[in-house]
């Protein structure tokens, strides 16, 4: 597979180190009342579609950043990717 | 010899070659099945299950049944398809699957009991006594399977891998390929053409046309004249594009030197990963043959490879020149091999076709019929031809047949795309959803005449440059034939007898009738309790044809039986090829310590440590066994001093305002109120809330610190701080380097530790008062040289590490070692490294195995309540916060007996069993200081035990010993020495 | 119609004219007291425990393509029991017993071969932690046997001992293990249960779950709705999807597994060798095919088909370890989805959907416990209690924390 680095541009997945479902990037609040059930739902469940699949990859050999890829796990056609730091930031800003 | 003339072959330079034994000459140019033709040999192997003899069916890598073990000694290569391998001089063949000479096989007595070997028989029998499978029935089985033989050697070949970039890769150069080829070379684009042949043109060189009135291969000629001399197009012949991956990725394998005697130093195959923004798949097509009753035999071929072998390779598939020739098919296209056959002087004395309408097109007999029988057992001799009912047996010393083309549509379907069947074509034909960039062309897409594959080549290539952005010309197309070949749908004879769908591994029409009478009707059932389509030609022969006899036993059409996926890879890849050559000691990078060369001057015996070569123990002359030189060297640390190249332990610069923020998140317990000059121990948690990983954690300035990991952990931890900071708390402004390479560091332990260190900084107080246990330091050594001190102990004594730039390390470790040499400085390995740990009651890898909690280590009160880190929610889950088992530390009662990692622990006097199980002992040594084994692991609540003895049982090496449950620190445990 | 070696020279001689088809092709009925989704290894052996041991009838098992074509259609054929921790070991070694007695159980030859597994060790440690777990299994009641680098030369002597890059220190082996003729495992669970009155429904795709007041009532099918008492999902690489049917997200991603056979050759390897030191397992079929495989590509897929960097990265594993295989090529490679579980163990368990049970998660590892867990699967369809071997296999312990984590990586599906 090739991975469309946003930085790099296409690289071989080879470089990269698979995590798993970009919700990763959605740690919940230890302090809230409910974290031992958000914990356990960020830590082990997952949605797991057939199809269009958000992912994070690392990449180990090269520049050593964490990417989302947009993934279409039934093809493996890539449809998108971006620096997961980017996009985490955003999401700390809107929220 | 029945040699003809003309060819494509050198008829000046003749190749010896031998074969089971004798020696034949053949030609320049010649495969193995070609040269052997020419001198009349039909009879090349026995087939898997009934031994049948068997000759050459094809000319192609499709062939199931011209199978033989080519050269000898280690290079021994079993299964080598004739069909393909190229003849040079010395070569050496011998036949396969035979007990005794191949024309007298013993195991023939299968073919005899064939009625007993019906497809699925070995799933209905063999079942009884039960021992009797491994012991007799399956030993039978095995022995008599398989093809070819392996020499039991090892590969002792190069191999070689690499990557090539193309804008267009063409697979296949036959008409369509070259054209393709032709036109994107000339738009200046990277081209790649590969062709499993050794030389390029297809068909177009077992054929007789001719493109604007010359012959074809003068046509060939030209265009790779031209193509060799575009700098921009890259010929691979002799390269199998095998498996089209994913986003443009081709696997190709390139027999660099497996078309002569001896490679010389050359690698003998490459591996090629082409990545290619498009690409044309031009693989041409495969002929199928007609079932029918003893279709089998030595000197039955396809109608099509008996016109390659004539045309392109000058032989006749006949043992001698005289032996009529009978050609039977369902098709125009069988004809022409007549027609061919006769220009070669070769005698055709008829055509068998059943079609009522069938042309003729030559002066040979056109008999509408059918051919149902055969006779010859070790070469054909005579067929039984059937016209309107009335039946006569013709002399006949070779058949050719012809059931019509399949396109070669494999590595289009290789992205589990489904061929779709094409009525008009009586084929399948590339579906959808194809590999992404690829185009299908010539006769691979169904466009079979010449000139529809030289045109469709030349489109392909235009429109995947178009897709690319790139306008390329069409070129001009030389005149060729366009005449498509008509055929009618007649798939098998039926008759009384075995008629062969599957050659190699002796599935019949009968077989299949019985599959469909057992209910094994879907296709995939169908292979899998025949085997049909499973033998080395992955039924490229044969599956079309199966088929077809299903659809007319089940009344259902023919794609409404079923399609076949086909997967990589296209033909066989050499196992060895794949491996790419890294093997040995190239099996993977050997990473070495900064202090290698010295530690090898000192004696040392390295060991693995993951990919790090580390010094295990350093042996002393006069020690014989290891443990001599491991007491030695503890207690020369305990007494004096010792030196440990500790460099492979990760190393991880954490820098900025918010650094100290970004550890109190990482490590389960605190680790921001570190004070600057000051260091840490520090506890990893997985976010599950198991313990990850530890190591120590200094705090050199106010917003530099640097953390230290377990050597296997490494590369991890520093993957998942980076995961936390540019993932979880991108808000935190802190960055983060991994410094493992950069910095050598090594452990001076021992009482004469601060002594020694003392005669290497620079003037650098290292007084208890100014620099006690856990402080960390910038300093200078030897005169200038940037180093960092750590005041930390991992074998209990006073002790420091000391980190200088790698390239340094092993200038510094002479220099300590010279420096300490009256302070008795020893170096230490792995081993002594290990039993100190363990005397220490210190956690690694065996204890830290990602199945243990704090708790368990008991480090639980290292989590802190006062913060969120990594894994503190999950390690308050009930499992494991109710989880009772503590590291504790283990000492055989009786101390001559020694204690066994890996030992389970049981409470004395209780049956053994999984639920009685008290726990395990994760680490043992023996203990020069104590004098005898100790040993920590984890006890059910085994804080709560000491002084218990509990059963450490090792039934497995027939042990067990009795151990006295005591603390983990077996040294100095109130940690007074590495406080002085 | 029973079958033995009598039998086959019977039809011999009477040109197979008497076989009977394996099993039929029954339309679905309206309504079934038990519905199984999944006509894989671990399905048709459910359906067939439930109607034999467990006496049970009305039973149906929905298969969307043809029997067996799940992952029991593609694997290495390996079966085992030498597993470390206890949620695990008494389960496997259970399914080993069924194993041993699997073709007289069913009357159909699934070529159950107790030819060996022999897992290298490369270094002190792994030979401590192998030391651990070959006990674990003795007290189990499995066997085991540490091999020291003189044995394990006798039994294996083409292994590259000299040269390697990890050198091997000898071996756990269990004696036991072997393989199992895949096909044929489904093949004769299949006969078997439609002997008993099961309804094997092929090309029959759940499409949806009616499910009222926290009860299941039956499953909407590619080929209508079929009302069921208890449904049983047995869908390994599909788990995901079928439970979202029922609204449910699983500890489980799907990911591919390469596996790779090469051409047939005469006898050469005896049992079944696991690389220690690298991804990569082989035996050798009855064929004469060489069977091997190493990791998963370690990316989510449903695609059924790998790339190429596995390949290459098995056969480097392959030729460091046995370089004298080196000359012999690679016939075919396969790609199947797995069910990979967040603690590389399996879940058979009730849901929180009244009638509704799941049986998944098998990582790469489920063909081995094809017997076991269809088996364990019926006791709880029959009886809503968990088999003893199977009590460990509970979903709810991702979120109390028993996880069964034979390798100790934690909640990554892909280093499982």
């Amino acid at each position: 597979m090739l991975i469309p680095h946003p930085l790099l541009g296409l690289r071989d997945a080879q470089e990269f180190t698979y995590l798993g479902d970009a919700s990763l990037l959605n740690r919940p609040d230890a302090s809230s009342p409910d974290a031992a059930v958000a914990f356990y739902d960020y830590v082990y469940l997952r949605d797991n579609p057939a199809g269009v699949h958000r992912e994070l990859w690392f990449h180990e050999q090269g520049d050593r950043s964490w990417l989302i890829v947009t993934r279409n796990t039934l093809t493996h056609e890539i449809l998108n990717a971006e620096l997961a730091f980017k996009s985490a930031v955003k999401s700390e800003v809107l929220a | 010899m029945t040699r003809l003339t003309g060819g494509v072959i050198d008829h000046e330079t003749a190749l010896r070659f031998t074969f089971n034994g004798k020696t034949y000459s053949g030609r320049k140019g010649d495969t193995l099945a070609s040269a052997l033709l020419a001198n009349g040999v039909q009879l090349v192997g026995r087939s898997f299950k009934y031994h049948r003899p068997r000759g050459v069916l094809s000319a192609g890598s499709e062939e199931p049944n011209a199978l033989v073990t080519l050269r000898g000694g280690a290079r021994e290569e079993p299964n080598t398809r004739a069909t393909v391998t190229e003849l040079f001089d010395g070569l050496v063949a011998r036949s396969q699957n035979h007990v005794g000479p191949l024309h007298r096989d013993v195991m023939a007595v299968n073919d005899l009991l064939s009625p007993l070997f019906a497809s699925g028989f070995y799933y209905k029998t063999f079942m009884w006594p039960r021992a009797f499978w491994e012991k007799l029935y399956e030993p039978l089985i095995r022995h008599a399977a398989g093809l070819g033989r392996l020499s039991g050697e090892a590969d002792p070949d190069a191999y070689d891998k690499g990557f090539l970039h193309c804008d267009l890769l063409v697979i296949g150069g036959g008409a369509a390929g070259l054209a393709a080829a032709l036109a994107a070379g000339r738009a200046g684009v990277k081209v790649i053409l590969a062709d499993e042949d050794f030389q390029f043109g297809g068909r177009l060189l077992a054929e007789t046309h001719q493109l604007d009135g010359m012959p074809a291969t003068s046509w060939v000629t030209a265009v790779m004249a031209e193509l060799s001399g575009l700098e921009n197009v890259r010929l691979m012949p002799r390269t199998t594009v095998f498996g089209a991956y994913d986003h443009g990725i081709y696997g190709a394998v390139e027999r660099v030197s497996d078309h002569v005697s001896a490679a010389d130093g050359e690698v003998r195959q490459t591996l090629w990963r082409i990545t290619a923004k498009r690409s044309v798949l031009a693989a041409g097509a495969t002929e199928r043959h007609i079932p029918f009753p003893n279709n089998d035999r030595p000197g039955i071929m396809l109608a099509g490879a008996m016109r390659a072998y004539a045309n392109r390779w000058a032989a006749s598939p006949t043992r001698h020149p005289s032996d009529p020739v009978i050609i039977f098919t369902n098709n125009d296209d069988g004809h022409r091999t007549a027609t061919d056959l006769l220009a070669k002087g070769v005698p055709v004395t008829a055509v068998v076709d059943p079609r009522d309408d069938a042309p003729t097109f030559g002066a040979y007999e056109l008999i509408t019929g059918v051919v149902d029988d055969t006779k010859g057992r070790l070469g054909l001799t005579s067929v039984r031809v059937t016209q309107n009912g009335q039946s006569r047996w013709m002399p006949c010393g070779a058949l050719g047949v012809s059931g019509g083309w399949n396109p070669n549509v494999h590595l289009s379907s290789h992205h589990r795309s489904k061929p779709v069947w094409d009525e008009a074509l009586l084929a399948f034909v590339p579906g959808k959803d194809l590999p992404n960039g690829m185009i299908v062309a010539g006769a691979a897409v169904g466009q079979g005449t010449t000139a529809k594959a030289l045109r469709s080549g030349m489109e392909a290539a235009v429109s995947s440059l178009a897709a690319l952005g790139i306008s390329a010309e069409r070129i001009d197309l030389p005149d060729a034939d366009d005449t498509a070949a008509a055929q009618t749908a007649f798939w098998h004879v039926s008759r009384k007898g075995r008629a062969w769908v599957d050659f190699q591994n002796d599935v019949t029409v009968k077989d299949i009738v019985l599959a469909h009478q057992e209910n094994m009707r879907p296709v995939e059932h169908l292979k899998r309790w025949t085997t049909l389509g499973m033998a080395t030609d992955q039924g490229k022969t044969s599956n079309i044809s199966a088929l077809a006899v299903m659809a007319e036993l089940t009344g259902k059409s023919l794609p409404e039986t079923g399609t076949t996926i086909f997967r990589p890879p296209y033909t066989g890849v050499t196992l060895s090829v794949l491996g790419g050559g890294d093997t040995g000691k190239h099996f993977r990078p050997t990473r070495y310590t900064p202090t290698h060369q010295w530690s090898a001057s000192q004696g040392a015996t390295f060991v693995e440590v993951g990919a790090w070569l580390r010094a295990q123990y350093f042996v002393q002359p006069g020690e014989t066994h290891w443990r001599q030189s491991v007491d030695r060297e503890v207690l020369a640390v305990r007494r004096g001093v010792g030196l440990c190249d500790v460099t492979t332990l990760g190393k991880i610069d954490v820098q900025g305002p918010d650094a100290a923020e970004f550890l109190n998140r990482i490590y389960c317990n605190m680790m921001g109120t570190l004070a600057v000059g000051r260091v840490r121990y520090g506890l990893m948690l997985r976010e599950d809330g198991h313990a990850y990983d530890d190591g120590t954690c200094a705090r050199l300035s106010e917003n530099h610190f640097v953390v230290t990991t377990t050597t296997a952990n490494a590369a991890l931890v520093y993957r998942n701080m980076e995961f936390a900071r540019q993932c979880l708390w991108p808000d935190l402004n802190v960055s983060l380097i991994s410094t493992t390479d950069a910095w050598a560091q090594i452990a001076v332990a021992g009482p004469n530790s601060r002594t020694l260190l003392s005669r290497v900084v620079d003037g650098f107080d290292l007084s208890n008062e100014v620099f006690p246990f856990m402080a960390c330091a910038e300093l200078t050594v030897c005169g200038g040289l940037r180093a960092r001190l750590f005041r930390i102990s991992f074998s209990g004594e006073l002790a420091y590490e000391i980190a200088v730039p790698a390239r340094y390390g092993n200038a510094l470790m002479e220099r300590l070692a010279q420096v300490g040499a009256d302070l008795g400085a020893t170096p230490y390995g792995t081993e002594a490294l290990g039993v100190m740990r363990i005397e220490k009651g210190h956690a690694a890898g065996s204890e830290l195995n990602g199945q243990t909690t704090a708790q368990m280590l008991s480090l639980g009160r290292m989590v802190s309540e006062k913060k969120d880190s990594i894994g503190a929610v999950m390690s308050r889950r009930e499992g494991l916060a109710q989880d009772k088992r503590r590291l504790v530390g283990f000492r055989p009662v009786d101390k001559s007996e020694a204690i066994v990692a890996g030992s389970h622990l049981f409470t004395q006097g209780e049956t053994r069993n999984t639920t009685t199980d008290q726990g395990w002992i994760t680490s043992a040594a023996y203990s020069p200081h104590v004098g005898s084994s100790i040993a920590i692991g984890f006890l059910e609540e085994g804080d709560a035990r000491m002084g218990e003895v509990v059963i450490a049982a090792n039934p497995l090496e027939g042990r067990e010993v009795r151990v006295e449950v005591v603390s983990p620190h077996f040294v100095d445990p109130e940690g007074g020495r590495l406080r002085d | 119609m029973r079958y033995s070696g009598f039998r086959v020279i019977k039809e011999a001689l009477l040109g197979q004219k008497g076989w009977r088809p394996l099993w039929r092709d029954p339309e679905p009925q309206p309504r079934y007291d038990y519905v199984i989704v999944g006509g894989g290894g671990h399905g048709l052996a459910t359906a067939y425990y439930l109607a034999k041991t467990f006496q049970k009838s009305r039973i149906a098992v929905l298969e969307k393509g043809w029997l067996g074509s799940g992952n029991i259609g593609r694997n290495t054929t390996i079966i085992r029991s030498n597993y470390l921790l206890p949620g695990n070991e008494p389960f496997y070694e259970f399914s080993m017993k069924l194993w041993e007695n699997l073709e007289q159980e069913t009357n159909f030859n699934s070529m159950v071969s107790q030819r060996g597994i022999i897992n290298l060790i490369h270094t002190d440690a792994q030979r401590d932690a192998y030391r651990r777990r070959g006990n674990a299994m003795l007290f189990a009641g499995a066997d085991a046997q540490l091999l020291s680098p003189n044995e394990l030369r006798e039994m294996v002597p083409f292994l590259n001992y000299d040269n390697a890059r990890f050198p091997i220190k000898g071996g756990l082996l269990q004696r036991r293990a072997g393989t199992a003729r895949h096909d044929g495992v489904a093949w004769g669970y299949a006969r078997g249960a439609d002997m008993r009155g099961v309804d094997i429904i092929q090309n029959c795709e759940v499409t949806g779950m009616r499910i009222e007041g926290g009860k299941v009532l039956g499953v909407e099918t590619s080929r209508g709705y079929i009302a069921a008492g208890k449904v049983g999902v047995a869908v390994a690489g599909s788990s995901s999807r079928v439970m979202s049917m029922a609204g449910m997200r699983l500890p489980i991603e799907s990911h591919v597994l390469q596996a790779f056979v090469s051409e047939g050759l005469k006898p050469v390897i005896p049992g079944v060798i696991t690389f220690g030191a690298g991804h990569f397992y082989v035996s050798q079929s009855d064929k004469g095919g060489l069977v091997f495989g190493g990791d998963i590509d370690g990316y989510n897929s449903y695609a059924q088909r790998g790339n190429l960097p596995v390949v290459e990265d098995v056969l480097e594993g392959g030729m460091a370890l046995m370089p004298m295989i080196g000359r012999a090529r690679l016939l075919r490679s396969w790609g199947g989805v797995m069910d990979m579980s967040m603690d590389g163990s399996p879940i058979i368990d009730r849901t929180s959907v009244d009638g509704l049970y799941f049986n998944g998660g098998w990582c790469y590892g489920g063909f081995k416990a094809t017997p076991a867990s269809g088996f364990a699967f019926a006791h709880l369809l029959a009886t809503d209690r968990p088999h003893e071997t199977a009590t460990a296999y509970r979903l709810d312990r991702f979120a109390r924390g028993y996880l069964i984590d034979e390798k100790g990586v934690g909640a990554q599906p892909n280093l499982h």
